[in-house]
């Protein structure tokens, strides 16, 4: 049994009579030690749904409409308040985006890390505070001791970022999720944190969901990649499966659209034309249709389901919910493929590497 | 359409349009609350030089804090420079003011990040993009209607947006009504800050591709000011790379990329996530520690001396170096850039994180630090 299993998850939000459908049947297992991205856009239901997994969707709007979220065997969306409390930092934790919004400003770092530590793993004052100095200098943050007296403007962006982390992994989590933890940082910055993130996963046997927009940052840390669009997932795969071989149009898009460093320059980008589904009405088809240049009748009329390829099943399975997956000459074509048939991903020229 | 003058595109190409010498920006800072103690100052542009020519794209990147923006925003003249001058097509904007300041604003014009805060929430898209026009007094009534249905037409959107407000259109078509305004006084030179870091991939690439066909179409000059350097490396004729106040490097865009000659470059570079799993496995990456140093107390020497994992005893701490030639169009501010470039002089090890080695975990792969 894996340790969480997310079934048919779905999230509306209801405003002034209107309501928006922000994920709607989103399936996934994860174990331990598992490393898996959720990528898409601004609105498609990423946040939300991690929001919703640990029962702390923004209230009253939002409510979860169907689904089941298990871990350890217990459903989380139908647990007491009490009990998913109990979980949801001790076993289940999370990484926001901005960590000045996160963290309390009018508390020192000692206070807030220390609560968690005392309601959670019981330890008392002193057992506590040591505790927490090692967690901080754990996740890299210079005089440990000293910092823990300081308030959070008092930390950089950075620094601030791997105070929430050490917020997340002080009661050793199996299972961090990690909603956009590098967007509000600097390069440099965001290297350093997908190292720590990759270190600790590697370390401490967590089983890590990051959640993120930016398709370099799961190439890097995801053994598993779920391409999210309007609520479904239209795509999942290994991650170098999905890269080398994406098959629904709007990872195909997403791949297109933008620069990338280490291949030529292009003349012209290929940006994917139109805008996301308004989301206010229940999909009954394929919600890309309208920007998607294979749509067919079936598109238009019917949602496409998440459907294996290739037959390969289990950690292995290439899954795509479209009626016509790109066909393999338009990703030669687009240069996501090589020409020859042969499935290697390992083999391109390493332009990016510097003496 | 057209301007006045049409400009022998000949000529154009091999002039400045702008030309910046030392130019230094200071901010004042207090340290206290009330009764300021005068700090030091906040050093956010601290002696740059650079030219953008004519019909070029020059790109500007960094770290948040490293300059980049102060830089933009002082070319317009929207920050008085503390030192050092600014030539625009020949004329010292530091120099001008009252009616000959706005003659030359009217040639430059800005693009900003937030295509949500930019605009005015309470006028309709008609007003936002006219205003310009009636500022410099170049039209109004039934020709600036009529200017300002061209002007959407130019950035692709349909007519009918005229009478609509800004919250009614997603962020993209936001910055498309940014640069219809941008564009409404025909301006030469067009500085754009982030103009799409607020936006999605996918509409990002809409974004960029609108830029580049303006540019090609009404033959603007940008000043493109961003963080990401794929999006930068792709728009821009030449990159030049901030630090903390100073430029660290000039390049042609391709050049940069393929031959970065500044420590600070190089990291920049690797610490870009690449979307390619395979690539992501096999490079090697540069792992800067600590954060960028206060700008109100610049490290002595080299400004990247405190982070650098190429830094070599006493002269990079104690001598502050300049930008060199060193290849054709190619300046770097680095004492040992030639040993670095060659070899000679390798990274930390401690610097230099270990290849991902592919996600099946064959740890083998991993040298030994």
């Amino acid at each position: 049994m894996p340790l969480l299993e997310v079934r048919d998850l779905q999230v509306r939000f209801s405003t002034r009579g209107k309501t928006v459908y922000a994920v709607n049947g989103i399936s996934f297992d994860l174990d331990p030690g598992d490393t898996l991205g959720i990528v898409g856009e601004s609105g498609c239901g990423k946040s939300v749904s991690s929001l919703a997994m640990l029962g702390i969707l923004p209230k009253p709007a939002g409510r979860v409409h169907g689904g089941q979220v298990v871990f350890d065997g217990e459903d989380l969306l139908t647990l007491p308040d009490e009990r998913l409390r109990h979980i949801r930092g001790n076993d289940i934790a999370m990484v926001f985006q901005d960590p000045m919004t996160s963290l309390n400003p009018v508390l020192t770092v000692s206070r807030q890390l220390t609560e968690a530590l005392r309601t959670h793993l019981d330890l008392g004052k002193k057992e506590a505070a040591a505790e927490a100095a090692s967690l901080l200098d754990r996740v890299g943050i210079p005089d440990a001791r000293q910092r823990l007296r300081d308030y959070p403007h008092q930390f950089s962006g950075g620094m601030r970022q791997r105070v929430g982390i050490t917020m997340a992994i002080a009661c050793r989590p199996k299972v961090l999720i990690a909603d956009e933890p590098t967007t509000a940082l600097d390069v440099t910055i965001q290297a350093q944190i997908l190292e720590l993130l990759r270190t600790l996963v590697r370390e401490e046997g967590m089983a890590l969901i990051l959640v993120t927009h930016d398709l370099g940052v799961v190439a890097g840390i995801c053994e598993r990649t779920h391409v999210m669009y309007a609520g479904r997932f239209v795509e999942t795969a290994p991650t170098g499966e999905l890269f080398a071989n994406p098959r629904h149009p709007y990872t195909v898009g997403l791949l297109k659209s933008v620069p990338r460093l280490d291949a030529a320059r292009k003349q012209r980008l290929d940006p994917i034309g139109g805008a996301p589904r308004d989301q206010t009405s229940e999909p009954t088809a394929c919600a890309f249709a309208p920007r998607c240049a294979y749509a067919s009748t079936e598109s238009w009329e019917q949602l496409p389901v998440l459907r294996e390829l290739d037959g390969a099943t289990g950690p292995a399975a290439h899954r795509v919910a479209c009626w016509n997956p790109v066909p393999e000459q338009d990703l030669v074509a687009a240069g996501i493929r090589q020409a020859p048939t042969g499935r290697q991903t390992g083999d391109q020229p390493d332009e990016e590497r510097q003496a | 359409m057209t301007d006045t003058q049409p400009v022998d595109t000949a000529t154009r190409q091999d002039t400045d349009l702008v030309r910046v010498e030392d130019l230094k920006v200071y901010f004042p800072s207090n340290d206290g609350l009330i009764f300021g103690r005068k700090g030091n100052d906040i050093r956010a542009v601290d002696g740059v030089s650079f030219t953008i020519r004519r019909g070029e794209t020059l790109g500007l990147v960094g770290e948040s804090g490293c300059g980049k923006t102060t830089v933009g925003r002082t070319l317009l003249r929207l920050y008085d420079p503390t030192a050092g001058r600014i030539l625009f097509d020949g004329n010292d904007i530091a120099s001008l003011s009252g009616r000959n300041l706005r003659r030359l604003r009217r040639r430059m014009q800005m693009v900003f990040q937030d295509p949500y805060s930019s605009l005015n929430p309470r006028q309709n898209v008609a007003n936002i993009v006219s205003e310009p026009l009636r500022v410099h007094g170049l039209a109004k009534g039934s020709e600036a209607d009529r200017r300002v249905h061209e002007l959407l037409d130019i950035v692709g959107l349909p007519a009918a947006a005229a009478n609509r407000y800004p919250h009614e259109f997603s962020g993209g078509q936001r910055q498309r009504i940014g640069l219809a305004r941008s564009l409404a006084v025909n301006p030469d030179l067009i500085v754009a800050d982030e103009p799409v870091s607020a936006l999605d991939v996918s509409i990002q690439a809409q974004v960029i591709n609108l830029l580049e066909d303006l540019q090609n179409d009404l033959g603007l000059t940008y000043l493109f000011i961003a963080h990401d350097l794929a999006v930068v490396r792709h728009i821009s004729d030449r990159i030049a790379v901030m630090y903390l106040g100073t430029i660290v490097e000039v390049a042609p865009a391709d050049e940069l990329y393929a031959r970065p000659l500044h420590p600070y470059t190089k990291a920049l570079l690797s610490a870009v996530p690449i979307p390619d799993p395979a690539v992501e496995a096999s490079r090697e990456r540069i792992i800067l520690t600590g954060d960028l140093p206060s700008p109100a107390n610049p490290p002595s020497g080299c400004r990247f001396h405190t982070r650098c994992p190429y830094r070599q005893p006493t002269r990079c701490d104690d001598e502050e170096p300049a930008l060199r030639e060193l290849a054709s169009g190619h300046t770097a501010a680095c004492h040992w850039a030639e040993d670095i470039d060659s070899g000679t002089i390798q990274p930390r090890q401690d610097a230099v994180a270990a290849p991902l080695g592919g996600h099946s975990g064959d740890a083998a792969a991993r040298p030994v630090a």
